[in-house]
């Protein structure tokens, strides 16, 4: 995976340790599902050097996860790319998810989580408030385009507009989405949100009517010339100071 | 106590009659109520209404049957692509095709509509003409359904807490706006 990770924990007695078990989970998903790295697990499996049923428990929970949001989006999530299999599009927010639980058994209740712009929310921030959620700007990194009020859930950012970066449409022989360049889902928890966002992607600009018939999840979707769509419930999410 | 009974054979037929005529209207009504009921979808608008001649779109006309063409990004969502999240249902009654409303004038201007239902649920509407020489806060096009609201997209002041976005390399990450949030937090 290889991106960064920022976590905040506004409780008091949150020590180091604690941070540091996270980020430690953190290193152990990369090692297992980077497929990036030679000798991560996905890797022997994308060369046949080991079955998925001789494979981690971790990695044959994520094979069921993600075969589950194949059958639930009609095909449009598939980690299968023609043979070789590519988990990142679910990994990343089952790991926050479980990284989230590693804070939540250590009894914290206000903090955040946040693995490459996808994030899990938990109670409130440092001025008692719901934690405020800004929208990347697809064309400008520097800049936020929606302010949101977000209180536990998770929300998850698909996008092309990082360089070299593509999400491709497992129902079109794989040629990468156009027509839109960045789509917000937000979802009752960071894996929910994380795994939709990334189908609804791959279905361009069909996905913001997807997102909208799905119940308990709401979206923002921006096309090339920046004009945003999103979903009938997303304004009461959207903070207007 | 002793009670006048005058005629009291026409009093009962009266009642009687009473009580039929009652009865007929109310199981006229009934009747009806149920006819209405049953009528089917094939007399709904939705159905029904075709102009002659008029479904001929080129751009953006869609059948349930038609191939999808997912590389043409402007082309108008067609049915394949633009999958329900729910198992399918006829529920709603909905015949499944792509129907056109007749040319409508809304005072601003004409309005015409086409409804694609797939699996029984409305997947997606779009205006064949719609009033265009004024300025709505809702933009209507060929593009979206008319009721998920639309809008250009506009810098914020960053006062927030978090930043979602696509993943970021940490390249992009040092450059980014949620790094300079997250020194400045420390």
């Amino acid at each position: 995976m290889g991106m960064p990770v920022t976590i905040e924990v506004v409780d008091s007695g949150v020590t180091t340790h604690n941070l540091d078990s996270v980020f430690a989970y953190f290193e152990y998903v990369d090692r297992k599902f980077s497929t990036y790295k030679t000798d991560s697990e996905i890797s022997l499996i994308n060369r046949q050097e080991i079955s998925l049923e001789q494979s981690s428990e971790d990695m044959q929970a994520i094979f069921a996860l993600a075969e589950k949001t194949r059958l639930e989006t009609e095909g449009f999530f598939n980690i299968d790319r023609d043979g070789r299999y590519d988990p990142s599009g679910i990994v990343k927010g089952w790991a926050i998810y479980t990284a989230v639980e590693i804070l939540r058994q250590a009894g914290f209740e206000n903090y955040y989580v946040d693995a490459g712009g996808d994030i899990q929310v938990s109670g409130k921030n440092t001025q008692g408030q719901d934690w405020c959620v800004g929208i990347q700007n697809p064309f400008n990194p520097k800049e936020i385009v929606k302010v949101l009020s977000l209180r536990n859930c998770g929300i998850a950012t698909s996008g092309t507009y990082v360089r070299g970066q593509h999400i491709y449409n497992p129902r079109n022989n794989h040629q990468p989405v156009t027509g839109i360049v960045s789509l917000t889902v937000i979802g009752p928890d960071i894996y929910e949100a994380d795994r939709f966002a990334t189908a609804a992607f791959a279905m361009g600009h069909a996905g913001i009517f997807f997102m909208e018939e799905l119940a308990g999840f709401e979206a923002y979707m921006i096309d090339p010339n920046g004009l945003a769509t999103f979903t009938s419930g997303f304004e009461r999410y959207v903070r207007n100071d | 106590m002793a009670r006048k009974q005058p005629n009291l054979e026409s009093d009962f037929v009266r009642q009687v009659k009473k009580f039929f005529l009652s009865a007929f209207v109310v199981i006229t009504f009934i009747a009806y109520f149920l006819h209405e009921r049953n009528i089917n979808v094939a007399a709904s608008p939705l159905n029904t209404a075709t102009v002659p001649g008029a479904v001929n779109n080129p751009t953006n006309a869609t059948t349930t049957n038609a191939p999808t063409d997912p590389n043409a990004a402007t082309a108008t969502t067609n049915p394949a692509s633009a999958p329900t999240a729910s198992a399918a249902s006829q529920a709603t009654g909905y015949k499944n095709g792509t129907f056109t409303g007749p040319v409508a004038n809304a005072y601003y201007g004409n309005v015409q509509v086409q409804v694609v239902i797939q699996n029984g649920k409305i997947v997606n509407v779009q205006f064949l003409d719609y009033p265009h020489d004024r300025r709505t806060s809702q933009m209507i096009n060929n593009q979206a359904m008319p009721w998920l609201t639309q809008e250009a997209i506009q810098a914020q002041s960053a006062n927030v807490n978090i930043i979602s976005g696509a993943t970021l390399t940490s390249e992009a990450f040092a450059n980014s706006l949620q790094s300079a949030l997250s020194s400045a937090s420390n």
